[in-house]
């Protein structure tokens, strides 16, 4: 009898428990809005650099909601945790890929390299528009081969590029890099290997020594590699940490004695969460940084106070409020809505479907001036996104932490994008050829 | 040469850090037949809980003695609810237990206390300071200090005290030990109370070497070679497997890793232990039984 | 002759008939594309995974804590016969991906014959760290791809394109089908016999007259085919992409998970273990959404509430159903029967 009633407890449960996933996809109180996914990952080895983020994205839209949304539209945020895991966030793709709620979805946010080269395929077929913010495949940036990919603002060989830049300026010239040895120590996942290629040919260009060394996911062991480095005698190291691997790195140099303002780090190496973990290790270490940290922007101000002060944040720990990983959700947060305010301007304030979604991030205009009307000004440069080119048009600063916060060391600097052309469009190329894409004709 | 020695003292130094994991598996194992994966768990959990006391303005003394505390109550809980009612039960499902012990433990300790990374300084600095040519981190040497050290203590207590001959007595034959009067839970909940402090000790030199973060419990997996290697049962193999472990990764990583575009710490340790249990099946020191398990 | 088989097999008609119906009628005409792509699919893979590790631990008695690495091995195979050799059919990819799983178990069980028990883990381990590095160090095995993952290639039979949710369930479902009835030909034929009788008793088992080296490496073999062929369906029929790190160490103990729950020594209660492991994180997910717990702390914090709770159901079914959860349904099976029969 008790079994009979235990298992009888078993089969409710089961069935309530079908019954909430069934009917929990089947309400419709969020129709009118516009639905944003949030993949997040607050749980795993990669929750620090998350957390602060998925705040900035939540406090923006917040904000946004409480001010009646974008032209009426409200900004309905549906968080899906991954713990940075493929299946979940494959789970969570699914999930939402099609709306839910009654609201639909215009473009996906993918906030991890690792989950845009997974889900990049499904989304292709799906004509779901992915975008990711200063992360993602290079190659994408080919609006012709990857029409549905928009890897925005930046790109990782174009940070190669300024990080050489970085050092030709140090050293008194580009004339003065032949000889120097320059050591790329990175994560060894996709994200990492990105800046393998431009790294070689700068190294061709330039003639310094191309010293590759990988680090095994997660990285919280460096001491071989630090060793290599400081026997092979190396001047500078492009240090592509992510998550617990920058702490580790920076106090491993530290413990060969390799100096910390000879390494510079990768834009997602270049947080507070980065460098305070590192304590003295990580005194005078540069990064490059497209999100400057800093609450003394308009709309950080604007946040303190109708959100934070009201307290209404998302952060348990408000100081990390204007923090580098804080601001870049913020960023990422409002180039979302400005693409929705492109796509309203075609299609009318309403939520946009992902058709309508794709063409207008093919078509997002950032002007400066929209930038200051946005209280952005300083936070976020310039961006303009055609078909053909899905990234925009890249620029960072150089920063170096001196014990207690980023400063910049220099203004924006560009890199040489143009010497990369070549190589990311022949790697688009065969992209298309392996997976037999006809790329589709330029078009307005 | 100095380069080959340098990377052969760092990788002991190393090792030893290891063997400090270990020994915490090996106490619970010799005393309640458990592989313990929750270890790894429990070296975050002390950590962070010590960090964060650290860090509310707490002094040093009394934050360790405070999460030394919080220990023992794991242990008591972790006797309670697990083990007794798993007695008896094959070894695969303890072990089995101890993983979702281990979800328990740091989920636990991220949902109160937070997933950020914290720096934690034991005013010992870490950087390399010139032997002869060679260059040793100041830290290392403390740090091995302090594992000899905590060997010597759990030595002691172990062949000195009632608490610690009835410990062997179990771990001997834990039929008789029962017959005799001793009281299995009490030896367990006793056991885990220390591996919790040696897991206290590991995450404290751990944690300022790495910073406190979630990978902590990541160590787990490099303390299981250097058991295999050792033997489960056994302290002086827990050293011997942590300095073998820890040395024969350095060199590898240095010299094999180059020449296959990598580096290879992920696996090394597990093949090599793997190696040594083809030609030594019980590890270094190990019991010869190992068909029981 | 099926009928003939069948006998043999002591299995009857009726049960079988409904569930193919279930499977390839039912099941299709009724779910969605989210059932299909985020729940049943997997379910049905790494419920598959289960067999693979029940064979050679709940049958066995072999331990083996890296059953990944074997998945991953057939998930690269696939991928790499598919691009290397055109024109090969999907069938023979998948047979042929097994075989290569099979024949690195059978390396990485070469331990199993001088050592035992949980120590045999570490060389399991070893394969599971090993072939993750490999697979990711490497890159000719993902044709240079620079993010290091596979995508599932263009799959179909005779022409026909499984690439929708419905075909690759279809897929998942006809290999699951064919290798249960195999897992239930081989536990019942004289090699699961002989393999149950080193588990109990190795020495009498030796004594009695069985090769237990071979049947010990055979057991390794075997597990691995089958976990190779979950990894293909893993990779290209659920995930559609994946890389290395999707066979971590994390889905080892899934499927060590997925093996106690349902219940060692059987076939159907690994489909049980695979619901619970499947289900349970997206369920915990769910009800945190509707039941609107965010006074609880943010999403971060209920995450790791998620993870406390999955933890402590594991350990609570460790302890209250030691033989799994189709020792559970069998009993709940039995009591309906007693009451209304008697």
């Amino acid at each position: 009898m008790s079994l009979l009633s235990k298992t009888l407890a078993l089969a409710t449960s089961a069935l309530i428990a079908a019954a909430t996933l069934t009917s929990v996809a089947q309400a419709d109180e969020a129709t009118g809005q516009q639905l944003f996914p949030l993949f997040s990952y607050r749980t795993g080895p990669y929750a620090p650099s998350g957390i602060p983020q998925w705040a900035g994205y939540r406090d923006y839209f917040n904000y946004i909601n409480e001010k009646g949304g974008v032209n009426g539209v409200k900004i309905f945020v549906q968080e899906c945790e991954t713990a940075y895991t493929l299946e979940r966030a494959f789970e969570c793709y699914e999930r939402y890929k099609n709306g839910y709620a009654g609201a639909p979805v215009a473009v996906l946010f993918t906030t991890s390299s690792g989950f845009d080269a997974a889900i990049s395929d499904k989304a292709r077929l799906d004509k779901l528009p992915i975008i990711s913010v200063a992360g993602g495949r290079g190659d994408a940036v080919d609006g012709s081969v990857f029409p549905y990919q928009f890897p925005l603002l930046f790109d990782y060989w174009t940070e190669a590029s300024i990080v050489i830049e970085h050092i030709a300026n140090q050293a008194g010239g580009y004339d003065k890099l032949n000889g120097l040895k320059i050591a790329t120590l990175y994560h060894d996942s996709g994200y990492g290997r990105e800046t393998i290629q431009p790294m070689a040919i700068l190294s061709e260009k330039y003639g310094f020594e191309n010293i590759q060394i990988a680090v095994p996911h997660p990285g919280e062991q460096q001491q071989a590699q630090w060793q290599q480095i400081k026997r092979a005698g190396v001047d500078w190291v492009f240090f592509r940490a992510w998550g617990v691997m920058s702490p580790v790195g920076l106090k491993t140099a530290a413990r060969v004695g390799f100096p910390a303002d000879r390494i510079i780090g990768d834009i997602w190496t270049g947080s507070e969460e980065d460098a305070r973990p590192a304590g003295a290790a990580a005194k005078n270490y540069l990064a490059v940084s497209v999100f400057p940290s800093g609450t003394d922007f308009e709309i950080t101000k604007e946040l303190k106070k109708n959100v934070i002060d009201a307290g209404k944040g998302d952060l348990k720990d408000v100081s990390k409020f204007g923090s580098v990983y804080y601001n870049a959700g913020l960023v990422q947060a409002i180039i979302y809505t400005e693409i929705l305010r492109t796509g309203q301007k075609k299609f009318g304030n309403r939520p946009l479907t992902k058709e309508e979604g794709q063409w207008a991030a093919e078509h997002l205009d950032i002007t400066a001036e929209r930038i200051a009307e946005l209280g952005a000004t300083g936070l976020l440069s310039p961006l303009k996104i055609t078909p053909q080119d899905h990234e925009g048009d890249p620029a960072a600063k150089i920063v170096q932490w001196d014990g207690q916060k980023w400063n910049a060391v220099t203004d924006w600097l560009k890199g040489d994008r143009p010497l990369f052309r070549d190589a990311i469009y022949a790697r688009a190329a065969a992209y298309a050829k392996e997976k037999g894409i006809e790329p589709r004709q330029a078009q307005n | 040469m100095s380069f080959f020695l340098e990377t052969l003292i760092t990788g002991l130094f190393a090792g030893l850090m290891y063997a400090l994991v270990a020994i915490g598996f090996v106490l619970i194992y010799k005393a309640s037949g458990v592989f313990n994966f929750a270890q790894g768990a429990m070296v975050f959990l002390a950590a962070l809980a010590f960090v964060t006391l650290v860090e509310h303005g707490f002094p040093f003394w009394i934050a360790f003695l405070a999460t030394a505390a919080l220990m023992v109550v794991v242990a008591i809980l972790v006797e309670a609810l697990v083990l007794r009612p798993l007695r008896n039960r094959d070894s695969l499902t303890l072990f089995m237990a101890t993983l979702g012990l281990s979800f328990v433990i740091d989920g636990t300790a991220q949902f109160f206390l937070g997933t950020d990374v914290h720096m934690l300084d034991l005013g010992i600095d870490d950087i390399a300071e010139d032997y002869a040519g060679i260059l040793i981190s100041h830290f290392d040497i403390v740090a091995s200090l302090i594992v000899v050290t905590l060997v010597a203590v759990l030595a002691i207590v172990f062949s000195k005290t009632r608490m610690g001959v009835s410990l062997r007595a179990v771990a001997d034959d834990t039929l008789a030990a029962q017959s005799i009067g001793i009281r299995l839970p009490v030896i367990w909940r006793i056991v885990w109370s220390v591996a919790g402090l040696v897991a206290l000790v590991a995450g404290l030199l751990w944690g300022a070497r790495q910073g406190v973060q979630f990978s902590l419990s990541l160590i787990t997996l490099k303390a299981l070679p250097v058991l295999i290697i050792g033997g489960f049962s056994s302290i002086p193999g827990a050293i011997a497997g942590g300095l073998i472990v820890g040395a024969s990764e350095a060199l590898a990583d240095i010299y094999l890793g180059p020449l296959v575009n990598g580096s290879v710490s992920t696996w090394f340790a597990y093949i090599l232990a793997v190696a040594f249990l083809l030609i030594r099946p019980a590890g270094l020191f190990g019991d010869r039984d190992i068909e029981r398990v | 002759m099926p009928s003939g088989l069948l006998s043999r097999l002591d299995a009857p008609l009726l049960p079988i008939v409904a569930g193919l119906l279930v499977t390839f009628a039912v099941i299709p005409a009724m779910a969605d594309d989210y059932w299909l792509s985020s729940i049943i699919i997997p379910t049905l893979v790494m419920g598959l995974a289960g067999i693979g590790l029940n064979l050679l631990q709940g049958y066995a008695g072999l331990v083996s804590l890296g059953s990944a690495a074997f998945m991953l091995i057939g998930a690269f195979s696939a991928y790499n016969l598919i691009l290397r050799v055109p024109g090969l059919p999907l069938p023979l990819v998948l047979l042929i991906s097994g075989l290569i799983a099979a024949a690195a178990g059978v390396v990485f069980g070469l331990p199993s014959l001088r050592i035992r028990g949980f120590y045999l883990g570490a060389s399991t381990l070893g394969a599971q760290f090993f072939f993750e590095w490999l697979f990711s160090n490497f890159t000719w095995f993902s044709n240079d791809s620079q993010s290091l993952t596979i995508s599932a290639p263009r799959l179909e039979i005779l022409g026909y394109s499984l690439q929708s949710p419905l075909g690759r369930y279809f897929l998942a479902a006809s290999v699951t089908v064919l290798l249960i009835g195999l897992a239930f030909l081989i536990v019942r034929s004289r090699l699961g016999r002989e393999w149950m009788a080193i588990r109990d008793m190795e020495t009498a088992a030796s004594v009695l007259g069985i090769r237990v080296a071979r049947r010990k490496l055979q057991a390794y073999a075997i597990s691995s085919f089958f976990l190779g062929v979950t990894g293909v369906l893993w990779a290209f029929a659920y995930l559609g992409t994946s890389d290395a790190h999707t066979f971590n160490l994390d889905k080892s103990f899934q499927v060590l998970f997925i093996v106690l729950i349902g219940g060692v020594a059987t076939i159907f209660g690994n489909f049980l273990g695979a619901a619970f492991i499947v289900l349970t994180p997206i369920l915990l997910d769910r009800v945190v959404l509707a039941a609107d717990l965010s006074f609880l702390g943010d999403q971060g914090a209920l995450t790791n509430l998620q993870r406390i709770i999955f933890g402590a159901i594991i350990i609570l079914l460790l302890i209250k159903e030691p033989d799994g959860l189709s020792a559970l349904l069998r009993r709940a099976r039995q009591a309906v029967r007693n009451r209304y029969a008697g």
